[in-house]
């Protein structure tokens, strides 16, 4: 899932400093789940922006609150129009994606990131989460026992570790794992060294250049009467 | 015909001794000709560290061009962490236009380490992909696959952690080192010989050359700060308690003893093909080592 963490209250203030009517708009998938911007949270910052303002005896701003249930689906922004018509700005409580989902379905609406979109990862402990997928569009988890280096490794290197690991951890960061280690324990634990031992070229990154569009093709064939 | 005074030196069967001076942060290189003019003609090679511990310095590049310049013989230090594959390409076509013929493949401390740390870390390539990339610039492509108008020559090398926690992943790597074309290995630091002896056993059924790495500690603070804070050194506690039983301001005597002591025996048991003596920031006192171990 995406992983994000919500932007500091001066900065939210900073943002919709010039707009009255604000709608805080939240995210019920990823945003809710790692506690960034779903129904609670929208609701905690109303409150938290509410109290700020009354702090200071200003009346700048109204705000209104909603969630979605996804705001990277298109399909959900048009159940928001009516609301988004009668405000000023939508701050929005999404990742990086509901913001511009957002921003292409309301042309006239200003669209404010509530939260900074951090990573795609999973929870390893409670309230810890750990990023685990870069989106490099080249997967190698079968060579590499299902541990990725390329996110898991602070360089992203592919041939084995550096000669920075001491004791099973980084070098740039003694709280987290060499994944290279952790490779190879789990590919000799398979049975598997011998994945470790070959050699791997450098990454294509033509995957990567921005924007990355995907078409389904099994879905547009089925469209043009293929399928 | 060798591609390299070194890699003469290399083949030629005796005690090889590296040496590295690092460049200064800043455009006043006085100090780095005062460190080459000391130690070109006491070596075998002089490398020049790439921007070591990701703190920003005038570049490798630049202090192998001083070298050369200074009739000493250079061995460009190279790390990916900076470079993608157009860059590095590129300053290696420079380096063999202007007589840089030996190279130090390194992957390169991580970023986070240095004094930039908000810079990009680019590791387009690893330590393994450049030692492969260079061999393929040697026939004359590049990674393109386009053709090279003229073809460089370089005796390349690598770097190898004996002395690791956890050597067997270590193993594996220095493997694909050796079978991407590397030559010669200056090894992180070495500081008991049991590691090395044990290394050695390992390493002498490949056709490498292995240097071992004296780093030359200066007081136990210092060896206790290497150990926490710079990638790769592992000082053992009995040397640290050796350089603390140091009486006060002769912590960097007792450290050219250990380091006397150490390339000794090494070079009298044989155990290795060399020495590669870092000195950091200490460079002057490289010349008393070397004539100490009776090199």
């Amino acid at each position: 899932m995406i992983v994000a963490e919500q932007k500091p209250l001066e900065e939210i203030q900073r943002m919709i400093a010039p707009y009255e009517k604000v709608l805080i708009l939240g995210c019920g998938t990823c945003m809710t789940v790692c506690g960034a911007g779903g129904e609670r949270e929208v609701s905690f910052l109303h409150s938290a922006l509410r109290l700020a303002q009354a702090r200071t005896g200003s009346n700048t701003h109204q705000f209104s609150e909603y969630t979605v249930k996804r705001q990277c689906d298109p399909e959900f922004m048009a159940l928001i129009a009516d609301r988004a018509r009668e405000v000023d700005a939508i701050l929005s409580l999404g990742c990086g994606i509901g913001v511009q989902v957002a921003a292409e379905h309301f042309p006239d609406t200003p669209v404010l990131p509530g939260v900074n979109t951090s990573f795609m990862g999973t929870i390893t402990e409670l309230g810890v989460w750990d990023e685990r997928c870069a989106a490099c569009g080249d997967c190698r988890l079968a060579e590499t026992a299902g541990i990725c280096p390329i996110t898991r490794c602070t360089k992203g290197i592919l041939n084995g570790p550096c000669a920075g690991t001491k004791n099973g951890k980084c070098e740039a960061n003694k709280d987290i794992d060499c994944a290279w280690i952790l490779i190879y324990e789990r590919l000799e634990r398979l049975g598997q060294l011998e994945k470790m031992r070959r050699y791997y070229p450098p990454r294509n990154f033509r995957t990567i250049p921005r924007p990355r569009r995907l078409v389904n093709l099994v879905k547009a064939d089925m469209e043009e009467g293929n399928g | 015909m060798a591609k390299s005074l070194f890699e003469e030196k290399l083949n030629s069967g005796k005690f090889i001794v590296t040496a590295e001076v690092g460049p200064q942060k800043g455009v006043d290189c006085s100090e780095m000709i005062h460190h080459i003019k000391l130690l070109k003609d006491k070596v075998d090679a002089l490398n020049v560290t790439d921007h070591q511990s990701s703190v920003m310095r005038f570049p490798s590049l630049g202090g192998c061009l001083l070298v050369k310049e200074l009739g000493g013989e250079p061995i460009l230090q190279v790390t990916c962490r900076d470079r993608n594959r157009l860059a590095l390409e590129a300053d290696l076509l420079l380096a063999y236009s202007r007589g840089i013929c030996n190279v130090l493949c390194l992957t390169g401390d991580s970023v986070d380490v240095g004094d930039h740390k908000e810079a990009k870390p680019v590791f387009d390539l690893d330590s393994v992909q450049l030692l492969r990339m260079i061999r393929t610039l040697e026939s004359g492509k590049d990674m393109g696959g386009n053709d090279l108008k003229g073809a460089p020559q370089f005796c390349i090398g690598a770097s190898v952690h004996p002395a690791a926690d956890r050597i067997e992943p270590q193993l594996v790597k220095f493997e694909k080192k050796v079978a991407a074309g590397a030559q010669f290995f200056q090894t992180q630091g070495i500081y008991e010989l049991d590691s090395l002896r044990r290394f050695m056993q390992y390493a002498s059924q490949f056709d490498v050359k292995i240097l071992a790495g004296i780093i030359v500690m200066a007081s136990a603070r210092m060896a206790q700060y290497m150990n926490e804070n710079v990638p790769g050194v592992i000082v053992p506690q009995s040397v640290i308690d050796e350089l603390a039983s140091a009486e006060k301001g002769k912590g960097l005597q007792k450290g050219i003893e250990i380091a006397v002591r150490t390339i000794k025996a090494i070079k009298e048991q044989n155990l290795c093909h060399g020495v590669h003596i870092m000195a950091v920031g200490r460079e002057s006192v490289v010349p008393e080592i070397i004539e100490a171990a009776g090199l």
